[in-house]
């Protein structure tokens, strides 16, 4: 009896244990579904976080004289200071287990004792041009370098001179230079400055062998004729091709290339008072900060007749103030304003953003450098030097830079632009998701164009004239395309298919009319046949008697190509469309897409189709032809509006598969993301974008994330379409379960 | 005459107005369809079954337009016809009265000489054609076919008589054998093991718990290893010796004299002397050779077996995830949910799981199994290795784990239908016999619905097998250098990156350097992997037929 009773109870319990795990398991489902959205939303998310900028450490100068030039190392470990008296301090600014934060790493005298530096100038992060009050000029480099013990790190800070400890000779005349600016690689420097007594020189060192090496150099001396004797500033690309004067409200533009002059190559007169200027990264555009706050970006756009530097968009800072400094950073497009009052602005050019804005010092600060990694920045106000982090990882993507149009440098006008790397440094990736989006809506729709018609016509034909027998058997045969691996479809595409196409490019459009027309001559044949012939071969038998005729036909179509090309297309159609019709022709076009994705989705759409109608009920055909209208009249009247929910989830399935298809598109198109309907052209679609560049994307990155946000695109658009899809067949299974 | 066309006219009016005019259009979909497919399936065997069987061997003599004589052997690849307005610009002079040319794809080999490996000649230059008996074909391990005509056979620097090539072939196969046995299987494991000690030391440092002692330890292992590794060296090192003493000089279609040595042959056949029974003893062997064979010469030739094996075990692990799930998610939905929100909720994700893109599956698995869980997963148990990840890196596990998800709602829509077929007076006979619910499940329902479970399966194993975009993303290579399953411990190597067969069409097809010469590879595998798929689909569908009579015989 307790045994019983036990073994009752343990089959309860596992009874309900059973309940449980099932149900675990069948939640788990809708679980995975959740967890694929978030996920891709938790991806995608930090590329639209607004900027953070938080304070990370401050530490108080030992040095109280006023400060000129600061920086950073890579890891935000240590900082320098150069006060004016030439002295460089580097201070700790993380703990370590012997040094507080604060602590002094290393100093240096940089100058001769009793003389002060009148300024510094830098180019890049690293590099220093030292100017004192006895014309000595020193170009020094901070230098930071990384010592790995067996389980700490440890900063080594030093100052490195590239070209010497001695005093550079930047003017042969040796006057005093009041405004410099250079730039330097491993073979030459070239340096621009403005004497006080009024003359504007260039001075190329051009190394004797590689500047990284060894520092002799030739020294070459210029002087540039220009109008003013006023210099404010001077700035020169660090490609060392062009300089940037500015002389009041005039910027001068001088090209550097030439060896014997330096020509005048353009002025640009902004219409207001300039109160700073930078170099953005690259070196393409400059920045002009004027009196009311406002920046504006300049670079040169080529015209019809020359190229010429153009106004492309402006900024204005949170207060209105005028912008005594612009910042910017090494190797990404955005920059820093500050104004007197301390206030601080973050925008980034290209996606024209407003990153940040607000007060984190009193006045503008006696220095400020961005961290070699920009995310963070180091300022000198008076005697503190404070480290501040800038969670700014993602500035290039906004909302609207991915789906607007945009000026890039170098381009003529704003465009939508999808070119995510390149072989250059100085290459700014361009993300706009509009050339791709526009790419799978092609593709889609050529392959439905192809796809339908066929679909429709044999799923009405199968699901209502047919024979129980042959569909029995024409059903599955239709279904087996669906698995057929679309790798298989892609490569027969691109490797037999396109080719085929290019040769044959009239055969194909001849088609379009022989194949509708050889049925109906057909038709009309087996309508004029005597009527014993037609109980022998019966219309139901019409698919099967339709093979031959429609292969007849093909044949026809591809024979009498090379015909038509000849008599109307000159000999050679590609030629004719690329010379007659101005439309480019790529061997793999959407044409091929249309045709082998048409393939892909033509089982999809058929079988869903088939089965709406097929499932429509018997009574309503039936009442309808006892009321004497014809078979085509009922399926017309009654049969397929009746199914036609069913046929457009369908489609809605359909056109699913076509947006989301991959490997097709990969395979039998050029992947060229342009925005063009050309039939006789490429594209690129979102899903074989990310298969093509997923795999070379940096973990992290704005691309990185940026392909899950593609992805997250066509995961909200088929939830959309399958979810639509799956409701209006719910619908209509319960209108016909009604009927 | 009137009355009849009038009649024709009245007659054509009154069929267009039956409508039969539209249906037969709407039949000629159903037939366009039927030649696709059938159109399709012709195409992929015939191209890929052509690949093995041995072709002719022509030497064409052809005088080009500048007067030169030229002898071409080789293939004929393709021929096709070009109009003659094409050749327009060049200086060949043709009948005028023609308009369009012929003209052969030649594929000549012999890649070490020529530039090109393939060649058009234009037919009307063709001077003579033949087929002489003793023309070769010599497939290589290098540098692709060679094609001319045998001189003399050098045995360790003696010409000897040239029936003896067999016997040194065979002698030569025997030693290769041996090389790629040492190769891959003993230096192999030498090697692995190596690695293994290696970061075994690593974790002990990384743990602390190095001592004096155990590295000591792990020293003298690692020299008796390295000592074994250089007699196994030594062996290779006669082995290839041996291997590369004899020498076969052949005559090139250009007339130059070419020595190959016998350790680059794999084989020498005369293909125009094979008899049509001898030519289908060549192409079962060749057939062979493609499904066991490792890829040669950048995957464009040899065999695709470490593809076949890649996508079985691939698809063999995903099979072990996605059925338990599909199954209990089957069973929930049909057995246990309630009508309510939660179920309709989850039968439209059912539904989206099938609709989602799969490229969609690629990048979540990427950016979740792979970096997210394999990352950690790195971190927690695979410190020693790092930086360079184990599992936080593309691989076959997740490669299975993604395509599981993919072919889930495969599952659960086919063992759904199963279970909806079980007249419920079954179920109702087994509570009523006091049995508790999932005893019912377990003793009455699962098995019945076993057949339905199977098809599921098979469905999704299909489905696995064709899918390429998400593999491109999880863990598939072009060229993986080990299977995931060898003879070295753990033997089952989940972290390793494989090949598959979908993946191997899109690169041999598409990425390697000489596309031509490998396309009829591309044919051969195409057809291989259509061949897989539609069999389980034609066995799953079968299944489920014969499980429907069988439904519809219990309910009566």
């Amino acid at each position: 009896m307790t045994l019983a009773f036990k073994s009752i109870g343990s089959r309860q319990l596992k009874n309900s244990l059973a309940k449980w795990l099932i149900t675990l398991g069948g939640i788990s489902v809708l679980f995975t579904l959740v967890l694929i959205f978030m996920y891709l939303l938790y991806v995608i998310q930090p590329v639209f976080d607004s900027v953070k900028v938080e304070p990370l450490s401050s530490i108080t100068l030992q040095s109280t004289k006023p400060s000129l030039s600061t920086g950073v190392d890579e890891l935000k470990e240590v900082a320098y200071q150069i006060d004016n008296e030439g002295l460089a301090t580097f201070y700790r600014l993380k703990a370590t287990e012997k040094h507080p934060v604060g602590s002094v790493l290393l100093t240096k005298r940089l100058t001769n004792e009793g003389t002060t530096l009148t300024h510094s100038k830098n180019a890049g992060l690293n590099l220093l041009l030292l100017i004192d009050t006895h014309h000595n000029n020193t170009l020094i480099s901070p230098d930071f370098t990384a010592i790995y013990k067996t389980d700490s790190r440890e900063i080594v800070a030093d100052i490195k001179y590239p070209l010497g400890e001695e005093s550079l000779v930047i003017d042969e005349n040796e006057g005093v230079i009041s405004k410099v600016s250079f730039g330097m690689d491993s073979e030459k420097a070239v340096f621009v400055a403005s004497t006080a007594d009024g003359r504007l020189i260039k001075t190329t060192f051009i190394a004797d062998d590689d500047f990284t090496y060894d520092a002799e150099y030739e020294a070459v001396f210029q002087e540039i004729e220009f109008y003013s004797q006023n210099v404010d500033d001077i700035h020169v690309t660090p490609d060392m091709s062009l300089a940037f004067v500015r002389s009041g409200n005039t910027v001068s533009v001088f090209e550097l290339d030439d060896e014997y002059s330096v020509p005048l190559k353009t002025v640009i007169k902004p219409r207001t008072t300039i109160t700073s200027l930078a170099l953005l990264s690259g070196g393409s555009s400059i920045l002009i900060g004027d009196s009311k706050g406002i920046v504006s970006q300049w670079f040169e756009v080529a015209t019809e007749e020359n190229r010429d530097f153009q106004q492309i968009r402006t900024f204005a800072n949170n207060t209105g103030e005028a912008i005594t400094n612009i910042y910017t950073e090494q190797f990404r497009k955005s920059f820093y304003t500050v104004t007197a009052t301390g206030a601080m602005d973050v925008f980034y050019t290209t996606s024209e953003a407003k990153l940040w804005n607000g007060k984190i010092f009193n006045q503008a600060p006696n220095a400020f450098a961005i961290s070699p990694r920009a995310d963070a920045i180091v300022t000198i106000v008076d005697d503190t030097l404070s480290l501040t982090a800038v969670h700014n990882e993602h500035p290039e993507v906004t909302w609207s830079a991915l789906w607007n149009e945009v000026w890039y440098e170098g381009y003529q006008e704003p465009d939508y632009i999808w070119q995510s790397t390149s072989g250059t440094d100085d290459f700014e990736a361009k993300f706009s998701l509009v050339p791709i989006s526009f790419g799978t809506i092609k593709a889609a729709f050529y392959a439905m164009l192809f796809a339908v018609p066929i679909a429709l016509t044999a799923a009405i034909y199968t699901a209502y004239f047919m024979t129980p027998g042959l569909r029995k058997k024409v059903k599955p045969t239709i279904e087996l395309m669906e698995a057929l691996p679309t790798v298989i479809l892609g490569f027969l595409a691109g490797l037999w298919l396109a080719p085929i196409i290019e040769v044959y490019l009239p055969a194909i459009f001849l088609l379009v009319i022989f194949l509708p027309l050889s049925t109906l001559i057909a038709a009309f044949a087996w309508h004029n046949l005597p009527k014993e012939l037609k109980l022998k071969i019966p219309e139901t038998l019409a698919p099967i008697i339709l093979i031959p005729v429609l292969l007849v036909s093909i044949y026809f179509a591809f024979s009498l190509s090379p015909i038509v090309e000849a008599t109307l297309f000159g000999g050679d159609v590609r030629q004719f469309i690329t010379n007659e019709l101005g439309i480019n022709f790529d061997q793999r076009n959407a044409l091929v897409v249309g045709i082998a994705m048409g393939f892909a989705v033509i089982p999809t759409i058929f079988s869903m189709a088939e089965d709406a109608i097929f499932s429509v009920p018997g009574h309503l055909t039936s009442g309808s032809l006892a009321l004497g209208a014809t078979q085509w009249q009922t399926l017309i009247k009654v049969v397929l509006l009746t199914a036609s929910p069913g046929i457009f989830s369908a489609l809605m399935m359909g056109l699913g598969r076509a947006v989301g298809e991959t490997m097709i598109v990969l395979m039998a198109t050029g992947n060229t993301p342009i925005l063009d309907w050309s039939i006789f052209q490429g594209m690129r679609t979102l899903a074989a974008n990310i298969a093509v560049e997923m795999p070379e994307s940096e973990v992290g990155s704005s691309h990185y994330r940026i392909l899950f946000l593609a992805a997250f695109v066509l995961f909200v658009f088929t939830f959309v379409f399958n979810t639509l899809a799956e409701f209006i067949r719910q619908r209509l299974r319960e209108k016909y379960s009604s009927l | 005459m009137m009355k009849n066309s009038n009649k024709e006219q009245s007659n054509m009016k009154k069929w267009f107005r039956s409508g039969s005019p539209w249906i037969w259009l709407s039949a000629g979909g159903v037939s366009i369809s039927l030649i696709s497919v059938l159109g399709l399936l012709w195409l992929i065997a015939s191209k890929g079954l052509s690949y093995f069987w041995p072709a002719e061997i022509h030497e064409f003599k052809s005088i080009d337009q500048y007067g030169k004589h030229t002898t071409v052997i080789g293939e004929i690849y393709d021929r096709e016809l070009i109009p003659v307005a094409q050749l327009a610009h060049t200086s060949i002079k043709l009948d005028p009265a023609l308009e369009t040319v012929e003209r052969l794809l030649i594929k000549t080999g012999n890649r070490e000489l020529v530039s090109l490996d393939f060649r058009w000649i234009l037919v009307p230059q063709i001077q003579s054609q033949s087929t002489p008996e003793d023309v070769v074909v010599i497939e290589r391990r290098t540098n692709g076919n060679f094609y001319g005509y045998i001189e003399s056979v050098v045995l360790d620097g003696k010409v000897v008589e040239k029936s003896k090539l067999s016997e040194l072939l065979a002698r030569v196969d025997e030693f290769q054998e041996e090389i790629e046995g040492l190769q891959t299987t003993d230096i192999g494991a030498i090697n692995y093991q190596l690695e293994r000690l290696r970061l075994k030391g690593r974790k002990y440092k990384l743990d602390n718990e190095l001592t004096a002692d155990i590295e000591q330890q792990l020293a003298n292992e690692t020299n008796a290893l390295k000592a074994e590794y250089q007699i196994l060296e030594n062996n290779l090192m006669a082995l290839r010796k041996e291997v590369a003493r004899d020498q076969l000089i052949v005559r090139a279609m250009d007339g130059q004299k070419v020595t190959i040595s016998f350790e680059h042959i794999l084989k020498v056949t005369y293909n125009n002397q094979l008899g049509f029974f001898e030519k289908f003893t060549t192409f079962l062997s060749q057939i062979a050779g493609f499904l066991v064979d490792d890829p040669r010469e950048a995957n464009t030739e040899g065999g695709v077996f470490p593809a076949i094996f890649g996508t079985v075990l691939m698809v063999l692990l995903m099979t072990v995830i996605v059925s338990p799930f599909g199954v209990i998610a089957a069973i929930y939905l049909h057995e246990y949910a309630g009508k309510n929100a939660l179920t309709k909720l989850l039968r439209i994700a059912v539904i989206n799981l099938a609709g989602v893109p799969s490229i969609v599956y690629g990048v979540f698995g990427l950016g979740f199994f792979v970096y997210m869980v394999g990352g950690s997963l790195d971190q927690l148990f695979y410190a020693e290795t790092l930086p360079s990840p184990t599992f936080g890196t593309p691989g076959v596990m997740w490669s299975a784990i993604t395509l599981a998800i993919l072919t889930l709602p495969v599952v659960i829509v086919s063992t759904e239908e199963g279970l909806s077929r079980i007249p419920s007076a079954m179920r109702h006979g087994s509570l009523a016999l006091g049995a508790t619910k999932v005893e019912t499940l377990w003793r009455i329902i699962l098995p019945i619905a076993s057949p339905a479970i199977m098809t599921g399966i098979i469905l999704a194993i299909a489905r696995a097998a064709g899918e390429v975009a998400p593999l491109m993303l999880v863990g598939v290579v072009k060229m993986a250098p080990n299977l995931p399953l060898d003879g070295n411990f753990p033997f089952l190597h989940l972290d390793r990156k494989f090949m598959h067969l979908g993946f191997h069409i899109y690169d041999v097809g598409f990425q390697s350097p000489n596309v031509e010469a490998a396309r009829p590879l591309v044919y051969a595998t195409a057809l291989l992997l259509v061949m897989i798929i539609i069999s389980l689909n034609m066995t799953a569908v079968s299944i489920r037929n014969r499980l429907r009579e069988k439904y519809r015989m219990l309910e009566h």
